[in-house]
């Protein structure tokens, strides 16, 4: 097991104030020219290595469209999203992804998930095992290997994505609301687990949510994006002590933190609202 | 020491596993036993209906004098090979049908009219290209049970949750990738409920076309029978149809449970 501690993985900028991502000025429309809908709008913000940054905004403001430009999954965008200065273009092998949908392979035992990657590395299958054991215990999951999707919760499906993420050591986790399906409680404790993985591997992660408690509980700092087209409104630095766990939503400080970015985003969150009930009156209106 | 109690008391009969089983068991018994009553007594014609306990009786004269093993063996060997037929060529061109949007257009529909079509009707067209033998129910059965395979491999495909191919995609994955490791494994509950009808109107097209030609096995058993006026011989044998049918998809259910094991 001891091989398969990540203290080493390649790639790893030596400079801790390097950014190891870089979102330069970047922006994306949607439509043609006449009703072009901006989703993304001039968005710059950097990412260090070993860094949490959790990006937040309400429905609408381009989050998920920026999680796509930088996973990869959008090609044509304007501006740079650039890993170590190599600007992405495509899904890029330094970049995992955990999907907010559930995401596991239902045909696949737990260990077979999390060893997908390894598997299409050709890597042997003892090593792929022995890989996947180790994050499958990170995750918490031990015991689980042999079970199969349909005998686990939803928690336990997202750790088998979060892990099948992890086993290819990504220099940039690349999470898009990992949690939103799953209920308050198993989302704190799941924030912990995240925060223990994070802290253990020095994982740069880069979250996107429109949950403010799980944005504070797990972030160094905080992009708060303006509802459409998604500007970067503010960041906002978390200065919590870590090592940190879930008990930190009962302290002053965390309180203060929420607060001071519900600020910023109740004006924004009150706008998409707006905005949503005018169109479901036009809609009304025309029958 | 109520709690105990409570703890201690026993599932209802209904919710045990061999209740539905011996309800359905008893049903065709009593069923059988009303035939029987309304038959002595004379409510029902015996010309028409034979008595139950005659049908029982004759299970045992059809194997030893009518060939029935021999028979089955010819009318397995119809449907096994149009069935694996039906999937050597349902499954591909369901895959093609997929992959390229354009052949979908042009022959989805006239697939799925392929699986309605009364296509048993130009059974003599078939006997004039096949021959009077085995060949012609082959093809028939092959035409019956191909449709639903090709049209449930298409839709297994295009129903593939499009975050499992957002995973491949940032993964890297190859076409033939994301084809092997993704598309096809995610699309097999639907190609396996396609084989499962395809097989079941394969069983269909080989004894009723077997009847209506009057050849091979155990559908031309019970015309034989029909033609004999052998009543009780002729529903014998169609039970026996019966049983073997719900033998053959038992297995089937087997083997699609061996193969998903967590589905």
């Amino acid at each position: 097991m001891g091989s398969v501690q990540t203290a080493t993985r390649p790639g790893v900028s030596l400079d801790a104030d390097k950014p190891v991502l870089i979102i330069d000025d970047v922006y994306k429309t949607f439509g043609d020219a006449e009703e072009a809908v901006t989703a993304v709008d001039h968005v710059s913000f950097d990412v260090k290595p070993g860094e949490f940054v959790a990006v937040i905004g309400p429905s609408g403001c381009g989050k998920s469209t920026l999680f796509n430009i930088i996973g990869g999954m959008l090609g044509e965008y304007g501006g740079d999203v650039r890993i170590d200065g190599e600007r992405i273009a495509g899904p890029h092998p330094a970049v995992g992804m955990v999907f907010q949908e559930e995401s596991t392979f239902p045909w696949r035992s737990v260990i077979d998930n999390v060893a997908f990657p390894l598997e299409l590395r050709g890597v042997a299958k003892s090593e792929r095992y022995d890989r996947a054991r180790h994050f499958i215990g990170m995750v918490g999951l031990d015991g689980f290997e042999k079970r199969y999707p349909s005998q686990l919760s939803g928690g336990m499906k997202q750790r088998v994505s979060i892990a099948r993420t992890l086993v290819s050591n990504p220099r940039i986790l690349l999470m898009d609301e990992p949690f939103a399906a799953l209920d308050e409680q198993t989302r704190l404790l799941l924030g912990d687990k995240i925060t223990q993985i994070q802290q253990e591997l020095k994982q740069t992660t880069l979250l996107i949510t429109h949950n403010l408690t799980e944005a504070v509980q797990l972030s160094d700092r905080i992009v708060v994006m303006t509802y459409r087209p998604g500007k970067v409104k503010r960041i906002a630095d978390i200065d919590l002590a870590r090592p940190r766990t879930s008990d930190v939503v009962g302290s002053d400080a965390f309180g203060r933190h929420v607060a001071d970015i519900w600020n910023d985003l109740r004006e924004e969150a009150s706008r998409g609202m707006q905005e949503s009930e005018q169109v479901a009156r036009a809609d009304r209106r025309r029958g | 020491m109520r709690i105990v109690a409570v703890a201690d008391r026993r599932a209802p009969l209904t919710a045990t596993r061999w209740f539905p089983l011996t309800v359905g068991a008893l049903t065709i018994v009593a069923v059988g036993v009303i035939f029987e009553v309304l038959l002595r007594i004379g409510v029902l014609n015996r010309y028409i209906i034979p008595l139950p306990s005659e049908v029982l009786a004759a299970f045992e004269r059809i194997v030893a004098e009518e060939g029935v093993i021999e028979r089955t063996g010819t009318s397995a060997f119809e449907v096994l090979t149009a069935g694996f037929a039906c999937i050597a060529v349902g499954v591909p061109l369901g895959v093609l049908l997929y992959r390229f949007n354009i052949l979908r257009r042009a022959l989805e529909d006239w697939v799925a009219a392929l699986a309605a079509a009364p296509i048993v009707l130009a059974y003599p067209l078939f006997m004039v290209l096949f021959g009077r033998g085995s060949m012609t129910v082959i093809v028939i059965a092959f035409a019956y049970g191909l449709a639903p395979i090709v049209l449930k491999t298409v839709e297994g495909l295009s129903e593939t949750r499009s975050v499992l191919i957002n995973v491949g995609k940032s993964l890297n994955l190859s076409e033939a990738q994301m084809f092997w490791k993704i598309l096809f494994p995610s699309a097999i509950p639907s190609i396996f409920t396609g084989i499962r009808l395809g097989w079941t109107f394969c069983v269909i097209a080989v004894i009723g076309v077997e009847f209506l030609v009057n050849l091979g096995g155990l559908g031309q058993l019970i015309n034989d029978l029909a033609e004999r006026y052998d009543m009780p011989g002729t529903y014998a044998s169609i039970g026996f149809v019966i049983g073997i049918s719900m033998i053959f998809f038992i297995i089937l259910e087997w083997v699609e449970k061996w193969l998903q094991p967590a589905r």
